[in-house]
């Protein structure tokens, strides 16, 4: 299963770094790429492709492995925590969180911090969505459980309000906004890739590899969570404080994404169904599998969007939303009486 | 040894548990009786950790409950709850396999193994492991939690053994035989406490009885000694006749039909 994903992630980056509006042989790429590890140094390369590889290609298709990546396993991990098949961060308004702390932070920026340097400025985006996603993935918590249970219809609903809440004060500042920051704030409400470069890159890296490389060990922790925070703390489990450890992982890499990408909707619902669909439920597996499936997904996704009516590009989060809303719909339509909606 | 000393807990102003003090030794199996409402899962729920009494202290094997860790806790005693709603479609496999979740880190020992392989046979449920734990029965899914809880402590000396209505959608076949496993594992020298609401099932297996009523220790003491029609009616307020089975010498009970007062 591993193997196949991992294979699949490759195939599917060579093809998106070689597809576009010019169009790289996938041999070049291995070339290109082989020459900056300092192999194949007898061969020549074109000079055209490495430029658009290196400034374009590469880092866009980084970014979409780490979004993509990112928004798999905190969908997994968060709908581990609320215990509820249907907690997606962009449902339940965490993404909406993170996106208003991003627009609040664009706007001032430009006023207040006009004076740092563009990685910084994007540390300070990256961290203001990450509080904002904490601050809404707390919210939604807060109101939705009742007796040590969360409730789907509260839960939903909280996520409803804080998405329009989210919607509307977004809406208050776009007055504020010059029209290069109202430029940014439509892309976010979108969701997009097309803000790839280096910087962006490097400025969620951390962000993301830190949870990338921590929640896959909380395996056991979320599979006694399924058991009820009860059991999992009479198993052992320090049910408070593993999480907040998980919340705090999840959101930050949420945070991050919707940052540089705006948000991009359905993926943390779409990808652990499928895995789960595919090798079970247990979240030893799911976690890093979801992880590789996001990044597999999130490349696809890209690249048809890139591709499908060149030269004009499709907002990535039109095409997550077009596959996430039917299995959607159908979770809700199937487990219509367990959620009592 | 359990000892648990003057407990009181309340919420609010409502008190729940008043002044209860009890102790248990290893190999005996208490079973807690009362009317709904008595306070026997809060009880409970104090017991194992859950619930922090509001005076009172509650010791076991020497220390008190809230100075162990819950990792601690979770080596020690095991819980089979009323309520089990699990979120995920498991299999029975890997849910029993939970319980030995304290005991290793990544991947389970031999010993795990082998202990999970014990319990899942001695529950009847070996033939249904693969089984996704949401498409089985009340019943069958009480049998898979009962295997796990049993799986926590197996291997484990003296530990302490807490079940709230255990057998409350189990057939009869079921309800005999978890009470069998619990007495057996009281010969092993576990402490085993219960709460039941079938009063000859009490008779039939504790070692002793505690009543509770409205929240405070009415009567302890052996089956022989507790129960009786008086006490019966004390605590559920239903005349019952006492009989003697000829065989075990045990008392069982069958309640005297209810008059209800036509409804205007």
């Amino acid at each position: 299963m591993y193997i196949f994903l991992v294979a699949a992630l490759f195939i599917a980056a060579a093809f998106s770094m070689s597809l576009g509006a010019v169009k790289i042989p996938v041999k070049e790429i291995f070339l290109i790429l082989g020459k900056k590890a300092g192999l194949f140094t007898q061969y020549t390369v074109s000079e055209r492709y490495e430029g658009v590889l290196h400034i374009v290609r590469i880092p866009r298709v980084l970014l979409g492995l780490l979004v993509g990546a990112a928004l798999g396993i905190s969908g997994t991990a968060i709908q581990g925590i609320f215990r509820n098949p249907l907690a997606e961060p962009s449902l339940i308004g965490i993404s909406a969180g993170a996106s208003l702390m991003a627009v609040i932070i664009i706007v001032m920026e430009i006023s207040l911090f006009a004076g740092l340097s563009n990685l910084l400025g994007y540390y300070l985006l990256v961290f203001g969505a990450f509080a904002g996603a904490g601050l809404a993935a707390l919210l939604v918590y807060q109101i939705s459980r009742t007796e040590g249970k969360s409730n789907v219809a509260t839960m939903l609903l909280a996520g409803i309000a804080i998405n329009a809440l989210a919607g509307a004060l977004t809406g208050l500042i776009t007055f504020a906004a010059d029209d290069q920051q109202l430029r940014n704030i439509t892309f976010w409400m979108l969701g997009s890739l097309a803000g790839a470069t280096w910087e962006t890159v490097l400025s969620i890296l951390p962000f993301i590899l830190v949870p990338l490389a921590l929640l896959p060990r909380m395996g056991k922790a979320l599979n006694t969570f399924a058991l009820g925070e009860v059991q999992a703390s009479q198993l052992g489990l320090k049910v408070n404080s593993v999480k907040r450890n998980i919340v705090i992982l999840a959101t930050m890499a949420v945070g991050a994404s919707v940052a540089v990408s705006g948000i991009i909707g359905f993926v943390g619902l779409l990808v652990p169904h499928t895995i789960r669909l595919i090798i079970g439920v247990d979240h030893k597996h799911v976690l890093p599998a979801s992880a590789l499936l996001g990044a597999l997904m999130l490349t696809l996704a890209d690249l048809l969007c890139r591709t499908l009516i060149a030269p004009v590009e499709l907002p990535i989060g039109v095409i997550t939303a077009l596959l996430g809303t039917p299995l959607f719909l159908y979770i809700l339509i199937k487990d219509k009486k367990k959620f009592a909606l | 040894m359990l000892t648990a000393e003057t407990i009181t807990y309340q919420i609010g102003q409502r008190s729940l548990l008043k002044d209860i003090s009890f102790s248990v030794r290893p190999g005996e199996l208490l079973v807690i009786l009362g009317a709904n409402g008595a306070g026997k899962s809060t009880l409970l729920r104090n017991l194992s950790g859950e619930l922090k009494p509001l005076k009172g202290t509650i010791q076991l094997k020497g220390k008190t409950i809230s100075s162990y860790s819950t990792k601690e806790l979770a080596m020690l005693r095991a819980v089979m709850n009323q309520q089990n709603i699990v979120s995920l479609p498991f299999s029975v496999a890997e849910i029993v396999m939970m319980g030995r979740y304290p005991h290793y880190k990544n991947h389970p020992a031999e010993t795990d193994l082998q202990i999970v392989e014990e319990v899942t046979r001695l529950t009847g449920i070996s033939d249904m492991t693969e089984r996704s734990y949401p498409t089985l029965s009340g019943g069958e899914q009480q049998r898979v939690q009962l295997a796990r809880v049993l799986a926590q402590v197996w291997n484990i000396p003296n530990a302490l053994l807490l079940m709230d209505e255990p057998v409350a959608s189990l057939d009869i076949q079921y309800q005999q035989q978890t009470l069998a496993i619990a007495k057996n594992l009281a010969r092993r020298g576990f402490m085993v406490i219960s709460v039941l609401h079938d009063i000859n099932l009490a008779a039939q297996y504790a070692d002793r009885i505690l009543m509770l009523k409205n929240g405070r220790k009415w009567y302890d003491g052996s089956a022989a000694e507790v129960l009786t029609a008086k006490n019966i009616y004390e605590i559920f307020e239903i005349d019952s006749d006492v009989y003697t089975n000829p065989r075990t010498l045990k008392h069982f009970f069958i309640p005297k039909d209810v008059r209800i007062n036509s409804i205007p």
